[in-house]
């Protein structure tokens, strides 16, 4: 393994019981850099994350964090790797019983000795790295979706991550708060020296942010290249999803038979 | 179509579906064995940590106080009640005070308050571990490195453990008030003879030991079916109502269960 990069997964195949969801895949994420995964909705990239953060094992291939091999890790090991990442769930995934300010010292106060007062100054600054400072004594059911997204990336920062890892942090938000999560994963990550993986289906914010981008389908790497290599692919998947278009090697039909039978079938049934 | 209508091929369908019942309800049993032991053996913090059990007993136990109380207060009236009306017949009416007192002590204490803890705390415990993972909060916790075992589901488990007992113990102590006023207050049934007939015939090792017995084996049964039906619901609304159904359900039938096993092993030589 190169010490450039930071995770490197090689023909990695998972199923789920007799489902297969990746089937060969090879990437490499070099450290310092922001990359995105992306492909249509089903196609493996969550199952990815969790690989990478050990919650599932796959069935055959090899990932290696920072050197690690996370299937071969024991639970304690594990458990010491988790601490050094950070995930950002799709919905955040706050705890709702405690405030924002408890949210983000949750892991201060879990893996850390520190001082309360120490802890403090440490969750306000993390606060006021997305915003939110003025927000801490808020209950999580008060904040609005961009809101809980951005306490949620404060939370996933607090120990002050290698890797941070989001799952669709785009997903459901109005453009103003999707850019500013954008330019705070940028941000965050050249500030802490992180490493980002990013998840996500939006490929015009990622476009702007990302330096470098994966495309999946149906399990399998089918693209990969820097922002402007992927406007510039004539491949026919990427261009149908950098240009948004409704049909083409995706199909608009969830596959079924012609409808002209289905409807005929009806009528025989009918009489 | 015309297959299924065959009534051998009805039967075989019939067939799978109880062995794959069976089949499915051995695997959901071995899980929550498992399920059990990781527990016993992550309880390790809820100990160390003492403020997240006491958190919790301070959520089930306590907030269950009124509704124990009040409901064991009810349950003494009425068996001061009943009690008279039969003691008074054979001219017995003094051993109201026993009646009361080993009624509640022995079998209502233990058996209602767990029943009403079931339904009050148990359904409580199980709707919060199962949103818990809905919304991949247990998940977000396993991702920190802090296991959701250790953190979320022992010390529920325990603080029902602990509480179940206490809350046993002043449902009797209720109902026993609640008999009294009964009998002695409204009746005028002797109050020296209420007590000292009480103090007299109610054992502390044979039937106040029973029924502290009886109250801990209930807390961990309602407390087990709460946390597994909460950590084990499918992660949907309706996943999680059907896990809430199944506490209510399992902790009713488990408890009166056990409470027939328990009571064939302590009353036998009686």
């Amino acid at each position: 393994m190169s010490a450039e990069n930071l995770v490197e997964i090689s023909s990695l195949d998972f199923a789920y019981e007799d489902r297969p969801i990746l089937d060969g895949i090879s990437l490499q994420i070099p450290r310092g850099k922001v990359v995105a995964i992306m492909g249509g909705s089903g196609c493996g990239k969550t199952t990815l994350l969790r690989l990478i953060g050990g919650q599932l094992k796959p069935s055959r291939g090899e990932i290696r964090v920072d050197g690690q091999s996370v299937p071969q890790l024991d639970d304690e090991e594990l458990y010491a790797l988790r601490r050094r990442m950070g995930m950002l769930f799709q919905f955040g995934a706050l705890f709702t019983d405690i405030s924002v300010y408890d949210n983000v010292a949750y892991q201060m106060r879990e893996h850390t000795d520190l001082p309360e007062e120490l802890i403090r100054d440490m969750v306000l600054m993390k606060l006021n790295a997305v915003g939110l400072r003025g927000a801490h004594g808020l209950m999580p059911a008060e904040l609005s979706g961009g809101m809980a997204r951005r306490v949620a990336l404060a939370r996933a920062i607090a120990l002050d991550p290698m890797l941070i890892m989001y799952d669709e942090p785009f997903a459901g938000l109005d453009p103003i708060s999707l850019g500013i999560i954008g330019q705070l994963i940028r941000r965050l990550n050249d500030a802490l020296g992180a490493t980002t993986i990013m998840v996500t289906h939006d490929i015009q914010e990622s476009l702007l942010i990302v330096d470098y981008i994966y495309f999946m389908s149906d399990g399998k790497v089918i693209a990969l290249g820097t922002p402007d290599e992927i406007r510039a692919s004539r491949h026919p998947f990427v261009h149908q999803f950098v240009h948004a278009e409704a049909d083409g090697p995706v199909p608009f039909h969830y596959p079924a038979a012609p409808l002209a039978q289905e409807l005929l079938a009806r009528h025989a049934h009918g009489g | 179509m015309a297959d299924d209508a065959r009534p051998e091929n009805r039967i075989v369908a019939a067939l799978g579906h109880i062995g794959h019942r069976v089949v499915d309800g051995l695997l959901r049993l071995g899980f929550a064995t498992r399920f059990f032991l990781m527990l016993l053996l992550q309880s390790g913090q809820s100990f160390r940590r003492l403020h997240l059990t006491i958190r919790e007993i301070y959520f089930s136990g306590f907030q269950s106080l009124l509704i124990i109380l009040v409901s064991g207060l009810f349950i003494g009236m009425v068996l001061g009640m009943q009690g008279y009306e039969t003691l008074q017949r054979y001219g017995s009416a003094e051993a109201l005070g026993v009646l009361v007192a080993l009624s509640l002590v022995r079998e209502l204490g233990p058996v209602v308050a767990a029943l009403l803890f079931a339904s009050r705390a148990g359904s409580s415990i199980t709707a919060e571990i199962g949103l818990m993972k809905a919304t991949e909060q247990l998940t977000a916790m396993d991702m920190m490195a802090v296991n959701p075992i250790a953190r979320v589901v022992a010390p529920r488990f325990w603080g029902g453990v602990i509480s179940m007992p206490l809350l046993a113990a002043l449902f009797s102590a209720a109902g026993i008030l609640g008999g009294y006023l009964i009998g002695v207050v409204f009746i005028g049934v002797d109050e020296g003879a209420f007590w000292s007939q009480m103090q007299a015939s109610v054992d502390f090792r044979y039937d106040i030991w029973s029924g502290i017995v009886k109250s801990f084996v209930f807390g961990i049964a309602v407390s087990l079916i709460a946390v597994f039906e909460g950590y084990d619901a499918l992660p949907t609304a309706e996943g999680v109502s059907a896990s809430i159904k199944g506490t209510v359900v399992k902790s009713a039938l488990a408890i009166l269960a056990l409470d027939f096993v328990l009571t064939s092993f302590m009353f036998r030589e009686a």
